[in-house]
């Protein structure tokens, strides 16, 4: 492309870097967002879900009639309205799905494998009939003995959730059901000869429990069945492009006839990646020959959908006295909920990536319990693996009297790096994140008495994939961007930066929007830290697109060849004197011109971008216990992060500092708590404690850039790795106040304090 | 179908005198969203825990969720809908929420607004634990709620000019 002259990362940049305020600001602060539930269609109905009131049960009738008899009811859906699906897997953002699972987990086929699980759905008038109706369904359900445990439920006398569930990834292949639905397996050199080199070897277990997403906006959608067998899908969801997949597959329908548009999403994190409302809408609207509209309550949103794995990791490290880390073994069993496809492999992947290690072995149980099916949550499966291997290298440090940053620094990642899970990693910025840590003010401050600190490092590979971008170049010269992702955290921002950049224009020149399904081409979920990577790519390549068009067209109008235009600073130029002497053509002169000179502009991109830059960072956090109380206060935080190249500042930092904050509350508040029924007792903000803002206090970011170089401007996804360290380095911290390593979360008041309690007895005997 | 159980209620929103109907255990925020039609109000949760349904009821900012509709008969309410002014200028802690991007999905925008503002009337000068304090009601997911405190303390400055 002789004519482009921009695209490059030179080192300057006028756009990306920058912090404009984002374009969709004043929508979002003036209440004219619409968000999944904003949308009132003529003659709309209300959708409720009838969910099993137990853990596991045979389902063996179910009786619509009398909630059919109500009136204003329009129309009921059952397990009877959906064909059964073959087992067949495909992705879904980071993790793999099954379509025999979805479809049984949206609406329960044989058994109810949860309690929340829906078992029916019904359509009426108003809110108020439909919740009549449902009371009227009656379900004749034959309680099961149900397994909540990740352990117990890998033993051989469980429950047995699923009847013909034969582990996969072991040789020869079991022949009886279990719930353990696959193990896999990751390895580098001998691990044994690793840990034969050691001195001190550590091993521990931990355990952390299920967190869900906890994103403010409910699930919502609306669904617009028309008679001619096409319809219209509005939701909150972080892919629409993948909802129109899962719906029109569970419909029968071809996905040309199903038009999915995004609404703004109010939070995701990973858990607004599957669908749960959207095929139960469709077929009430199917039915009925209505609009329906559904919408989740809190409760239907932590009975029935994410949560992240809760999991029990056995980790082991080796070290020499001189703090060489010889080698790391592990074990992870992740919850996969009802159905599998936990994050166990990713989680793999992750846990020993930080470190550059000559043996690592690391074995991996995706296992089925009675829980809602987890759900993808912001580096999906890594911060429960790291959260061990973090814990064991700082007391590996302490053992030896190292600096927990300098054991880091001297066994880190870095560019030659092979990892356990296969590549070599390219430029990576781990070791800087490390060296900005000592330097920091808040790594040379001195602690208050009773405080503590801890540091961690986190690890994401980050994803890329199937993504499409249009630039339509408006009669003004302004541009309208349209991308498919959906912007869950100012990505429209970035991808403006990024296409003002390329094409050299002021970026307030180009309107973002997010298309529907029938207005770009197949575009892959937000998530994975892939919008600003990967949709940053697309909108590059579709302003080079334009950029070619733009040139070819001066050429024209100046009758030269093209290869003597070059496009300089949004203007096409002759390339020096010997192209001739023309007036330079604007991006507004030729917008102005397009009509008579050969017809509009266009950019279009469709790639699958490949390259994307993993992601390290290191977090540092000062904490104050009390002994009264058992409350962990958090005092001081500070992430360091590698952004590759942040394109707008604020919102890596806004990225940075929201994973933090969510770190903080898994790390000490959120947790799931069931009765002896399987029975979820805290479905609400009230008893699953989420941060509020007296909870925390700034969060301090510094942003390290080693740039990726498989993007222009050398960018890596942000949005995932800084919830990896938190939880190691708020343990670590705890360590570093009382004395006392907790390997099991959430470090919450009445652990910290049954802690202290059985720490002090043996002193007292 | 039974008889409607509902009645109609007169009040004030957004400075204009509107009427609707609203059974007698319909919620302010159902009414104003449903029958209203102003959405900007927004229910992240069943347990008046979130705070993303905050509005101004005789200028005091309370949960509509926790507010019945004929509660409101012959109030005053404000929603984040009516803040700007008429030609369209945004409030000083709307333009401070944007300025400062003190949000990033902006599902608990509305509701923190509402509460900031509220909060700035109320205490002078507000520190960064006020605020802290002031927002407890108010959860949001995304931000860790860094930019919020910077937003609100600059909201707050703005509006005592
Ligand atoms: S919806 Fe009112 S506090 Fe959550
Ligand atoms: S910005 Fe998303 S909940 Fe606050």
């Amino acid at each position: 492309m002789a004519a482009n002259s921009h695209g490059k990362t030179n080192g300057s940049t006028r756009w990306v870097g920058t912090r404009p305020v984002r374009p969709d600001g004043v929508d979002k602060v003036t209440g004219r967002a619409r968000f999944g539930a904003d949308v009132h269609l003529p003659n709309m109905l209300v959708g409720k879900v009838l969910r099993s009131p137990h853990a596991h049960a045979r389902i063996h009738s179910i009786d619509t009639s009398a909630a059919l008899a109500l009136p204003g009811v329009k129309t009921v859906v059952t397990r009877d309205d959906f064909n059964d699906l073959p087992s067949e897997f495909v992705p879904a953002g980071e993790m793999l799905i099954n379509y025999r699972d979805v479809v049984r987990n949206v609406m329960a086929r044989e058994k109810a494998l949860f309690e929340g699980h829906p078992v029916a759905a019904v359509a009426a008038v108003s809110e108020k009939v439909a919740r009549e109706a449902l009371a009227r369904i009656k379900v004749d359900y034959e309680v099961l003995p149900h397994v909540l445990d990740v352990v117990e439920a890998m033993a051989p006398e469980a429950p047995l959730l699923h009847e013909d569930l034969i582990t996969a990834g072991v040789e020869p292949a079991p022949t009886t059901p279990s719930n353990v639905a696959k193990v896999v397996e990751f390895k580098l050199g001998d691990v044994e000869a690793g840990f034969a080199e050691a001195d001190i070897v550590i091993e521990r277990e931990f355990s952390t429990q299920p967190v869900h997403q906890g994103y403010i906006e409910p699930h919502a959608c609306i669904a617009n069945y028309s008679e001619d067998g096409q319809a219209e899908l509005w939701c909150t969801t972080q892919g629409h492009f993948v909802v129109r997949g899962h719906c029109a597959k569970l419909l029968g329908m071809d996905v040309s006839k199903l038009r999915v548009t995004a609404s703004e999403i109010g939070g995701g994190f990973g858990g607004k990646t599957v669908v749960y409302l959207e095929p139960v809408a469709l077929m009430l609207s199917r039915k009925s020959g209505q609009p329906v509209k559904m919408t989740m309550s809190r409760e239907e949103v932590f009975q029935a959908s994410g949560p992240a794995a809760g999991t029990r990791v056995w980790a082991k490290v080796g070290m020499t006295n001189a703090g060489r880390i010889t080698a790391g073994e592990a074990v992870l069993k992740y919850q996969a909920g009802a159905f599998q496809g936990s994050p166990v492999q990713p989680g793999c992947m992750c846990a020993f990536a930080p470190y550059d290690l000559a043996h690592v072995k690391v074995v991996g149980y995706d296992v089925v319990v009675n829980r809602p099916k987890v759900a993808a949550y912001r580096a999906p499966g890594a911060p429960q693996s790291e959260f061990a291997v973090e814990s064991i290298i700082d007391e590996l440090a302490k053992r030896i009297g190292m600096d927990p940053v300098e054991l880091r620094l001297k066994n880190a990642a870095k560019e030659g790096t092979k990892a356990a899970y296969g590549p070599t990693f390219g430029p990576v910025g781990l070791v800087e994140t490390l060296e900005e840590a000592k330097a920091h003010d808040h790594y040379r401050t001195p602690l208050k008495p009773g405080q503590g600190r801890g540091v961690a490092s986190g690890f994401w590979f980050n994803i890329g994939g199937e993504t499409c971008a249009t630039l339509n170049l408006g009669e003004d010269g302004t541009i309208a961007l349209v991308a498919g992702t959906p912007d869950i955290g100012g990505s429209r921002a970035s991808l403006c930066l990024q296409a003002a950049e390329t094409l050299g224009v002021d970026v307030e020149r180009i309107r973002p929007l997010i298309g529907d399904t029938s207005t770009l081409g197949y575009t892959f979920l937000t998530g994975g830290s892939r919008t600003a990577f990967a949709s940053g790519m697309a909108v590059i390549e579709a302003a080079r697109d334009m950029i070619r068009q733009l040139c070819e067209r001066a050429a024209k109008i100046w009758d030269i060849p093209v290869d003597a235009v070059e496009w300089i600073d949004g203007e096409a130029r002759p390339a020096g004197s010997n192209a001739g002497e023309f007036e330079p053509l604007s991006l507004a002169d030729l917008a102005r011109l397009a009509g008579k000179s050969g017809g509009p502009f266009v950019g279009r991109a469709q790639i699958n971008a490949q390259g994307a830059g993993p992601s390290f960072g290191t977090h540092i956090v000062d904490v104050d216990v009390d002994r009264e109380t058992g409350r962990v206060t958090i005092e001081r935080y500070t992430v360091i992060q590698d952004a590759g190249k942040a394109v707008h500042p604020s919102y890596v930092e806004g990225q940075l500092q929201g994973g933090a904050v969510q770190g903080i509350g898994w790390a000490l508040n959120e947790e799931y708590i069931y009765d002896d029924k399987g029975r979820l007792q805290n479905p609400g903000f009230l008893d699953y404690r989420i941060p509020v803002c007296s909870d925390v206090p700034m969060i301090d970011t510094v942003i390290v850039e080693v740039p990726n170089p498989t993007h222009p401007y050398g960018v890596r996804g942000v949005g995932e790795t800084p919830i990896v360290p938190p939880m190691a380095a708020i343990a670590n911290a705890v360590e570093g106040a009382l004395g006392l390593r907790f390997t099991d979360l959430p470090m919450s008041p009445p652990r910290v304090l049954k802690a202290l309690g059985d720490a002090r007895v043996p002193k007292a005997a | 179908m039974a008889t409607d159980p509902s009645a109609s209620i007169a009040l004030r929103v957004n400075g204009k005198d509107v009427e609707g109907r609203a059974e007698a255990r319909t919620l302010l925020v159902d009414f104003l969203r449903d029958t209203l039609r102003l959405t900007g109000t927004h229910i992240g949760c069943d347990t008046s825990q979130c705070g993303a349904c905050v509005v101004h009821l005789d200028g005091v900012a309370v949960k509509s969720c926790t507010v019945l509709a004929v509660q409101a008969a012959g109030r005053e309410v404000r929603t984040i809908e009516g803040l700007a002014d008429a030609d369209g200028s945004l409030h000083p802690m709307q333009e401070a929420f944007r300025q400062h991007h003190g949000l990033q999905c902006g599902f608990c925008t509305p509701g923190m607004v509402m509460t900031a503002i509220e909060l700035a009337q109320s205490a002078e000068p507000l520190t960064p634990e006020h605020v802290r304090e002031g927002l407890e009601g108010n959860i949001c997911r995304c931000t860790g709620y860094h930019n919020i405190v910077q937003a609100v303390l600059a909201g707050a400055a703005a509006m005592r000019q």
